[in-house]
């Protein structure tokens, strides 16, 4: 029952957080600029005026695959707050990942095409870190559950900030934004057009749209989850932790230019390899496991 | 039952051999022989699990049957002998005398005078029946699509000679030698059938006779073989130092005198799954007909190293050959999946992603717990019916198009549906959340982390990722769809029977994942590690049988959510200069071009020129420390 009520207050509750989100991103990115920028509830406006428009469609199964990402992605949130496996909610959020991509691919059109790509290569970037932070904090309290993360009564962040790093490095990708906005970018500067969503109109991009939010709001979770401690105040600073990296990211976002994808590709696995690599190494170490 | 098993598929292969070419008896011949095998592998089954599912020994007294073996022994001896002789390949002749003349020697003269332990020779248990039916069912269904898929070979091959009644038989005596090994209980008999194992594959994948086909099968005995010297080595040693040439028995006694043989062995199933550095052979036999280059990687002959392995685990589980075993399997586990994301080639691919399994699953092997010892099976009995099924459709697919460059398969859904859709079931088969690989993914992490060894999570993570590239790479391509020429489909009736009880298997394993974990492998693991098992009541595992359930579920309801959904088609978006059917564009001389999207596959970063040098030589070295530790005995690690 109480699943059940979780479930059902994420799937009500996460948009409307993830949807602001955005909204306020685009007020900050806007000032960053020097402009005044939509209101914060211009994202939830955008989607519904998605919905009313004209459905263009390329090849029918691209729907059908964008509606299997959406349930996927929605799920990865429902499972991280349900507390079941971490290791297990990354599993399913790469299969979201994957439906994704079969979707920008299904269409063959030639700028869906190149956004297809990077975003696997996107994908293969982010993967590593993803696991390891299950196995991190896995080795931080005995066990794969975000709860008895929570209840183990320190936060995670003092065994694991080289993993905490390596994953808010990899979170700009994960969340498009510059300088890994290689598939596809929330600014009008991409040289493929719109990427991977190019082909994907109306209801469908809508969808799309509502999937991100999804995801911020569970990527963000992740991150909150390095800080939070016991009690009600533990719960504030994970949250607040939250809103500081999420307003990094937009900084980082309107400060960097787009890297090449191969700079990506090294400094994503090079990161996560030396600093989680090391982290795990010496938290491993001090769990008295030795090195081999 | 079990004679039959073994002994029937030898007189089969003798019958079809005497059968025409490509004739309609030839095939008939090979359907009927396939049929009686996997029956008489099911009637195994069946009368194992009637009878309680009790261990079975066998063949206590087997002199007659030892000598038969021996003169069978220095045939193949010959044999490749003589073959090395002609096409000069002298370093391969001491490879197959030293060690067949010295079990030879051990069993006529030395053992008769030696006062050993008392051994059975054929040991059924539940780990074995499984082996069993893996090998008959998929090996039997490959033999029935390699009839149809020859004859669609040769018509595309005119340059090869039809030397079917050779191919065939082979194919047909490979089922009886995988039997064969995994019934043994005795080292010597295990040996026996190791051996000739390796020589048909030597013979397989000289098929084609070109000068590529010489090389890869020169590369493929002497790697096999050096695996079987370490086996006749392990013998020796067993036979000298623990009293005994049963496999169990000597897995029973003092684990301290036991580390060099478990190191060989060890080692012996690592040239046999394909391991790095010798996962050269698995790769250079994929220039053979497909049904050898399936049967050899799916059913059987990299399962034997992994059936090894699984046999050995519980005792290797902290020692030197276990860490040595799991380290090259985790080191293969990346390396080879890297490699599949540069291959063109869809055989390729494949064979690597194949490559790539084995290794998760020897990790797992290496470290011995019964998590991963779980995840190992599982991962085994997916992959054995899942790859089998995708190699059949690749070279189905490769016969009506004549190409396997993944790049020429753009929009494969529409152009030959039916193969794309078994293509599709194969690749979520092996991969996507919640099937086979994952499993033995999630085991195989929590294991790792308990026993302490960072580096191979660190293996595994960055392994998970660059198999997710492969695989979604493929799947995308074949998802891709434009208006394009229709194909015709050249797939004949045999071929597709295999293919789609391949299929279904592969459905039926996932719909009865819990009943299949929890009446196979977890009573196997039971009697592997004397202590009550049961995964299913780990909390994340009921979630994962759930997940299957709704995997599979979406795509079909989101199906029905858009079917009706007013829509607009319109051609793909080229900045306006589409022309034609939607496949061309203006180009910038004013003429129509057609448009052609290419796959990606980094060759500059995981290429096997850029791979494959560091690897061997990073893994040749480790293999060499670690035999020397294990040899010397100690406990250093």
């Amino acid at each position: 029952m109480k699943n059940l009520l979780i479930a059902v207050a994420y799937i009500i509750l996460a948009p409307i957080i993830g949807g602001l989100l955005s909204g306020f991103d685009r007020v900050l990115t806007a000032r960053m600029q020097g402009r005044k920028g939509p209101s914060p509830l211009q994202p939830f406006y955008d989607v519904k005026k998605l919905f009313s428009k004209e459905l263009f469609v390329v090849n029918h199964m691209q729907g059908v695959l964008i509606i299997s990402h959406l349930v996927l992605v929605v799920l990865t949130g429902i499972m991280l707050y349900q507390g079941h496996g971490l290791l297990l909610t990354f599993f399913v959020s790469a299969t979201a990942a994957m439906f994704f991509v079969l979707a920008g691919g299904s269409t063959d059109s030639p700028y869906p095409a190149l956004g297809t790509q990077r975003e696997m290569l996107q994908m293969m970037c982010a993967e590593p870190i993803e696991l390891l932070t299950a196995v991190g904090l896995y080795m931080f309290c005995g066990s794969f559950s975000a709860k008895d993360v929570i209840s183990s009564g320190s936060p995670a962040i003092v065994a694991l900030p080289g993993v905490f790093i390596a994953f808010i490095f990899v979170l700009a990708i994960k969340m498009r934004k510059s300088p890994f906005d290689l598939s596809t970018s929330h600014h009008a500067h991409q040289e493929l057009v719109k990427g991977i969503t190019t082909e994907m109109t109306a209801s469908y991009l809508a969808i799309v749209e509502v999937a991100e939010w999804y995801e911020n709001v569970f990527l963000l979770s992740v991150v909150a989850l390095f800080f939070i401690g016991s009690g009600a105040t533990g719960i504030v600073w994970g949250v607040l932790a939250a809103l500081v990296v999420w307003f990094l990211e937009i900084l980082v976002d309107n400060t960097s230019a787009r890297i090449s994808w191969q700079n990506t590709f090294k400094l994503s696995w090079l990161v996560t390899l030396i600093l989680s690599g090391l982290n795990l190494l010496v938290l491993n170490l001090l769990n008295a496991g030795g090195i081999f | 039952m079990v004679i039959f098993a073994i002994c029937f598929p030898f007189v089969a292969g003798a019958v079809i051999a005497r059968a025409e070419k490509s004739s309609k008896m030839q095939s008939n011949l090979v359907l009927y022989s396939a049929l009686l095998e996997i029956l008489a592998g099911l009637a195994l089954a069946v009368v194992f699990f009637a009878g309680g599912s009790k261990d079975i020994d066998l063949f206590l007294e087997t002199r007659i049957i030892d000598i038969i073996m021996i003169l069978g022994e220095l045939f193949l001896m010959g044999l490749i002998s003589f073959m090395a002789w002609k096409h000069k390949k002298f370093f391969v002749i001491p490879l197959t005398v030293i060690p067949t003349l010295a079990i030879s020697w051990l069993e006529l003269f030395a053992t008769p005078k030696m006062n050993l332990i008392e051994t059975s020779h054929i040991h059924v248990d539940r780990l074995s029946v499984l082996m069993v039916l893996i090998v008959v069912i998929v090996g039997g269904l490959i033999n029935i699509y390699a009839t149809g898929y020859m004859k669609g070979y040769h018509h595309h091959h005119p340059e090869i000679k039809d030397r079917t009644n050779f191919f065939l038989p082979l194919l047909m005596v490979f089922l009886g030698a995988m039997s064969g090994l995994v019934l043994s209980a005795s080292l010597i008999w295990l040996c026996f059938f190791w051996e000739v194992t390796s020589t048909i594959s030597f013979l397989l994948i000289g098929y084609t006779q070109t000068k590529e086909a010489e090389t890869n099968s020169f590369r493929a005995i002497w790697m096999n073989l050096l695996g079987g010297m370490a086996i006749v080595a392990a013998v020796f040693i067993s036979v000298y130092k623990c009293g005994t040439y049963d496999l169990f028995k000597m897995l029973g006694s003092d684990p301290a005198a036991i580390q060099f043989i478990l190191a060989l062995l060890g080692f012996a199933a690592l040239t046999k799954s394909a391991q790095m550095p010798f996962s050269g052979w698995l790769i250079g036999a994929m220039c053979a007909p497909t049904p050898s280059s399936a049967l050899l990687h799916s059913a059987t002959m990299v399962k034997a190293g992994i059936y090894l392995l699984i046999r050995l685990a519980p005792a290797m589980s902290g020692t030197v050959a276990g860490k040595m075993v799991a380290y090259v399997g985790g080191f293969t586990f990346l390396v080879a999946s890297m490699l599949a994301i540069s291959s063109t080639d869809a055989k390729k691919v494949l064979a690597y992603s194949t490559v790539s399994n084995l290794g998760l699953m020897t990790a797992c092997c290496g470290i011995g717990t019964m998590e991963t010892v779980f995840g190992a099976i599982m991962l085994m009995i997916f992959h054995a019916v899942s790859k089998s099924m995708l190699f059949q459709a690749v070279g189905a697919v490769e016969n009506s198009l004549g190409s396997r460059e993944i790049g020429d398969w753009n929009g494969l859904i529409k152009r030959l549906p039916k193969l794309a859709v078994v293509i599709i079931i194969g690749i979520l088969g092996m991969y996507t959340a919640p099937f086979g690989m994952l499993i033995s993914k999630y085991v195989a992490f929590q294991a790792f982390v308990d026993s302490g060894s960072i580096i191979l999570v660190l293996l595994v993570a960055f392994g998970s990722a660059t198999t997710m590239f492969y695989w979604t790479k493929f799947l995308a391509t074949v998802f891709s769809m434009r208006v394009r020429k229709p194909v015709e489909d050249r797939t004949l009736k045999g071929e597709y029977i295999s293919l789609y009880i391949h299929a279904a298997l592969v459905i039926l394993i996932c719909a009865l994942l819990a009943v299949v974990v929890n009446r196979i492998v977890d009573p196997m693991e039971d009697a592997m590690f004397a202590t009550d098992f049961t995964m299913l009541t780990t909390k994340d595992f009921g979630i994962m049988v759930c997940l299957l359930i709704f995997t599979f579920a979406i795509p079909f309801i989101a199906y029905f959510l858009t079917k009706n959904l007013p829509e607009k088609r319109v051609k793909a978006y080229m900045a306006g200069v589409n022309t034609g059917d939607g496949n061309e564009f203006i180009d910038a001389f004013g003429n129509p071009k057609d448009i052609e999207i290419n796959n990606w596959y980094m060759e500059g970063w995981f290429g096997e020129k850029v791979l494959n040098k560091p690897s061997y030589w990073a893994s040749s070295a480790f293999i060499v420390v670690m035999l020397i530790i294990a040899a010397i005995g100690g406990t250093v690690l």
